[in-house]
């Protein structure tokens, strides 16, 4: 014995008091949907290629979208960004501008030439797109990353569909529409142009196609009767849009009326203002609340000079360019019904924007398909009733935009290669959404004032692309931080840190934290604390 | 704040840890390879923020001392809590003597290393409020007095809660203990005229006071770690919610201790040589109620609409605030 006076044990640790005995809940680390993906159309990992792009690593960010959407300069322009609206951070502050993140992402890979692996694999199978628009585009990129060579007919002489004659220039630069087109075409895509699919079955037949997927879009504008003279200048907006793409810009006049409420409308009113008209006047039945234009595009056309008469109707227009307008008021329903009163507007032209129609001729033989309301319904794994042949963008019921195409061409191409296959796709099942409720916002830091000019800039680049140009890296940076990583952990070390008992393990950089469940006691600090939400207590069973 | 200095937006220094900043720029309590001073096993409550601080602060003075410390414990929870013999949490030499004596127990680890030519061994002597308010009181002027090489740490948890949660002088004005129960026409413990400890120190004019909470752990740190480069007597009290004690839920340890100091009635500051040189602005100020609700302790005060002694509580905090310049942005920020 020689041990000091009065002891007779020799020094243990607590480590032998396992005080997980304790617990009657434990946490557990979860991970939850993040509000942005969760409304993103093209189903983009939009928070995981954030967290990329915090740390500056553009070229991962840029590596992560793309796996949902291959045309992230052209969406960083043209998406309405539903992802924005969602964003928690909107309850704390502004949301995080995602949108500009992405075209910076998108010009930074245009920049620096970033290009797609090509498949390792080819799965022997041909699979025909109809349509090079965006529907079109993602699909054949999809389709292709999978294995499957790919051929895209398209009628129009270039591709791009409506990204192209549909949306002006000042709001999607045509170099950068064709450099990312290009990107997927050299995947090995087989593009004709100029050619028009009349008869699906045939077209499959002959070029020995496993399966189709048709993306023709709408491209015919929908007519309304207005009794006109002979001399009076009538259009539509398509064909105005389309004009601008030739050598002979559409001739509209000084005065310009533009009759519709949609995006389209007010991208020929912006066109004609381009153009050098002095009026640029939208008539519109309905209330600005109604319009289904997105209000940012209305702020933008008003910004720049555009009028809109809420509340009235078109009823005639004389040779002369005189147009009878006759006011409207809105029924206990909010339909607009007509008041019998009347004004005239002088005009030199009158374009109708009152919504496309698709062109559905090439389905005219093919059995067994449902066509309702001048759109082809399709399952939830968007094949038509006709077995090998999809379809996706503005031809199926849905939303008609850039982003819900996208993500119709990335969906259709994963149940297309599951049908290929002879199986079904079945996605992963999605986590619980991470509601703003599930953070703890004290975390996350104010914007520090030096910088915060620059947030400002960050806004006002998101929504005003053809006036600020996009951002420059430190800009970027600073809006991708601003990223809360909702319901999925960023390795704050925050449950590393509060809990009173080391019952958190670190494993290191990308490799998150474990519990350390034989002394965690179960008291929740790690879940009360975590900022993101990503650590959930749950009872024990005993 | 000094510490805000770092650019960084998504959590700024608020989180524990940070993936973009450099190692050297990251909190002690982030790094996969921190002491871990107290460690696992220790028998304290779920959710105890005495345990919390103490590893807060002893991992932080660690890495100061690159491991050469010896700590001083008072009689109270911690000590008790982290030895049952022959068990004991400390990954470091730590000593026990009596309830009373720490900060003297300290000024003689000091004079011994000193003796024995062992300078570069750093000395933090350690108790709860009651070991240091009241029954260590006398010795911890003494160790001030004499500017002993110690940095001693009070753990303040604002009771004796070891024995079963009696009242010390650092027990706030309405709480209940088991001493000042919350009977009779005023409830719960009286409204004295204070006894606030750092300040006391600073009357002592040592080289280093300041007070800290375990809801700001870079501010803890960074004082913990200041103390760690001046020699003389140092003071550090920290703010640390008893979940038992004051009838808090365990998982809202860091939350209680975070509206103290938000509402105003925990100031966060520090002092060298008597002058006050250094303040944490609030954030985001929070009224007392938000604090005192979260609290059992305090739950007299609603259960009648106490509102006259609510107020006498805002005051409190209203009049830290002022004399603190808590609301006010600091220059250098
Ligand atoms: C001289 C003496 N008196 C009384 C006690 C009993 N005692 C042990 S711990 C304690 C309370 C400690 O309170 P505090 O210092 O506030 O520490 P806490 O337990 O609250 O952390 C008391 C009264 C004792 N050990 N020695
Ligand atoms: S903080 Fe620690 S003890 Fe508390 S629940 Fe989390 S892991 Fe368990
Ligand atoms: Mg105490």
């Amino acid at each position: 014995m020689d041990k000091p006076f009065a002891i007779t044990l020799d020094v243990g640790s607590s480590l032998a008091n396992k005080t997980g005995s304790w617990r009657t809940s434990r946490p557990v680390y979860v991970d939850r949907l993040p509000p942005c993906n969760h409304a993103c159309p093209a189903g983009e990992n939009i928070q995981s290629w954030l967290y990329h792009a915090e740390a500056g690593d553009y070229e991962a960010a840029w590596r992560v979208l793309t796996l949902d959407n291959p045309l992230p300069a052209i969406m960083g322009r043209v998406c309405y960004h539903p992802c924005e609206t969602a964003c928690n951070r909107g309850k704390l502050d502004e949301s995080v501008g995602i949108n500009s993140v992405e075209r910076f992402l998108g010009d930074e890979a245009l920049k620096l030439a970033w290009r797609f692996e090509p498949p390792v694999r080819d799965s022997g199978k041909r699979v025909l797109v109809v349509g090079a628009g965006p529907s079109g585009l993602a699909a054949a990129y999809h389709l292709r990353l999978l294995g499957h060579a790919v051929t895209i007919i398209e009628a129009g002489p270039l591709a791009g569909g409506m990204m192209r004659f549909g949306i002006p220039k000042y709001r999607l630069p045509r170099d950068v529409l064709d450099a990312e087109i290009q990107r997927i075409l050299d995947l090995g895509i087989e593009l004709q142009l100029n050619r028009k699919v009349s008869n699906i079955l045939d077209t499959m037949h002959s070029g020995a196609f496993d399966a189709a997927f048709l993306a023709v879009g709408a491209h015919i504008a929908k007519r309304a009767y207005i009794p006109a003279g002979s001399t009076a200048r009538m259009l539509d907006a398509i064909s105005v849009l389309r004009g601008m793409e030739g050598e002979d810009k559409p001739l509209l006049g000084r005065r310009v009326v533009v009759y519709g409420g949609g995006n389209t409308a007010l991208d020929v009113a912006r066109t004609a203002k381009r153009l050098g008209a002095s009026d640029a006047i939208i008539v519109y039945r309905r209330t600005r609340e109604k319009m289904p234009a997105h209000d940012f595009e209305v702020e933008e056309a008003l910004q720049e000079g555009v009028l809109i008469k809420w509340l009235s109707t078109i009823r005639n227009m004389a040779d002369e360019g005189t147009l009878t307008v006759e006011k409207m008021r809105l029924d206990d329903q909010g339909f607009p019904q007509p008041t019998g009163e009347f004004e005239t507007l002088e005009t030199d032209s009158l374009v109708l924007a009152l919504g496309q129609d698709v062109d559905l001729s090439l389905l005219d033989d093919v059995p067994d398909l449902v066509i309702e309301h001048g759109v082809v319904q399709v399952a939830s794994n968007m094949m038509t009733g006709h077995a090998g042949i999809f379809a996706g963008g503005d031809m199926v019921p849905s939303e008609r935009t850039v982003t819900v195409a996208v993500g119709h061409g990335k969906k259709a191409a994963r149940h297309i290669d599951a049908w290929l296959r002879g199986g079904r796709y079945a996605p992963p099942p999605a986590h619980k959404l991470a509601a703003f409720e599930s953070l703890n916002a004290w975390y996350y830091a104010d914007a520090p004032k030096t910088t915060q000019p620059v947030l400002d800039l960050a806004r006002r680049a998101s929504t005003f692309d053809e006036v600020v140009r996009g951002l420059d890296e430190s800009t970027a940076l600073f809006e991708a931080r601003r990223c809360l990583s909702c319901g999925n952990c960023f390795e704050c070390d925050n449950c590393y840190g509060v809990c009173p008992d080391n019952a958190v393990i670190k494993l290191g950089p990308g490799k998150r934290f474990e519990f350390n469940y034989d002394y965690c006691k179960g008291c929740g600090i790690c879940v009360a604390e975590c900022p993101c939400g990503a650590i959930e207590m749950i009872p024990e069973t005993i | 704040m000094e510490m805000q200095t770092v650019k960084f937006y998504q959590t700024g220094t608020f989180t524990v840890g940070n993936r973009l900043l450099a190692e050297d720029e990251r909190s002690v309590q982030a790094n996969m390879h921190r002491t871990n001073s107290l460690n696992s096993g220790h028998r304290a409550c779920q959710g105890c923020g005495e345990a919390l601080g103490a590893r807060y602060a002893i991992d932080a003075a660690m890495r100061s001392t690159s491991g050469e410390l010896i700590a001083v414990n008072a009689t109270g929870c911690l000590e008790v809590f982290s030895t049952p013999y022959p068990e004991t949490s400390w990954k470091i030499p730590w000593i026990h003597s009596l309830f009373g004596n720490a900060a003297a127990v300290a000024s003689g680890v000091a004079a011994a290393m000193r003796v024995r030519g062992r300078s570069a061994v750093r000395v933090v002597a350690q108790g709860g409020d009651g070991g240091t308010t009241d029954i260590g009181f006398g010795c911890l002027s003494g160790m001030f007095e004499r500017n002993d090489d110690v940095l001693y740490i009070c753990y303040d948890n604002e009771a004796y809660m070891n024995t079963g949660v009696q009242r010390s002088s650092a027990t706030p004005p309405a709480a209940r203990t088991a001493t000042t129960p919350a009977l009779g026409r005023e409830p719960g413990n009286v409204f004295g005229t204070g006894k606030n400890v750092p300040l006391i120190a600073m009357a002592h004019s040592i080289p280093y006071v300041a007070t800290a909470s375990v809801a700001n752990l870079r501010d803890l740190e960074r004082k913990v770690a200041k103390a760690m480069t001046i020699s003389g007597a140092r003071y550090v009290h920290i703010h640390v919610p008893c979940p038992l004690g004051w009838g808090s839920l365990p998982a809202d340890t860091i939350k209680v201790a975070r509206l103290a100091v938000e509402s105003g009635l925990f100031p966060l500051f520090e002092a060298e040589h008597g002058e006050i040189t250094g303040r944490t602005p609030i954030r985001r100020k929070v009224p007392v109620t938000d604090y005192l609700r979260l609290q059992k302790r305090f739950a007299h005060l609603f259960n009648v609409a106490d509102e006259p002694r609510i107020a006498r509580i805002q005051a409190i905090a209203d009049r830290n605030i002022a004399k603190f310049g808590l609301l006010e942005t600091p220059a250098h920020g």
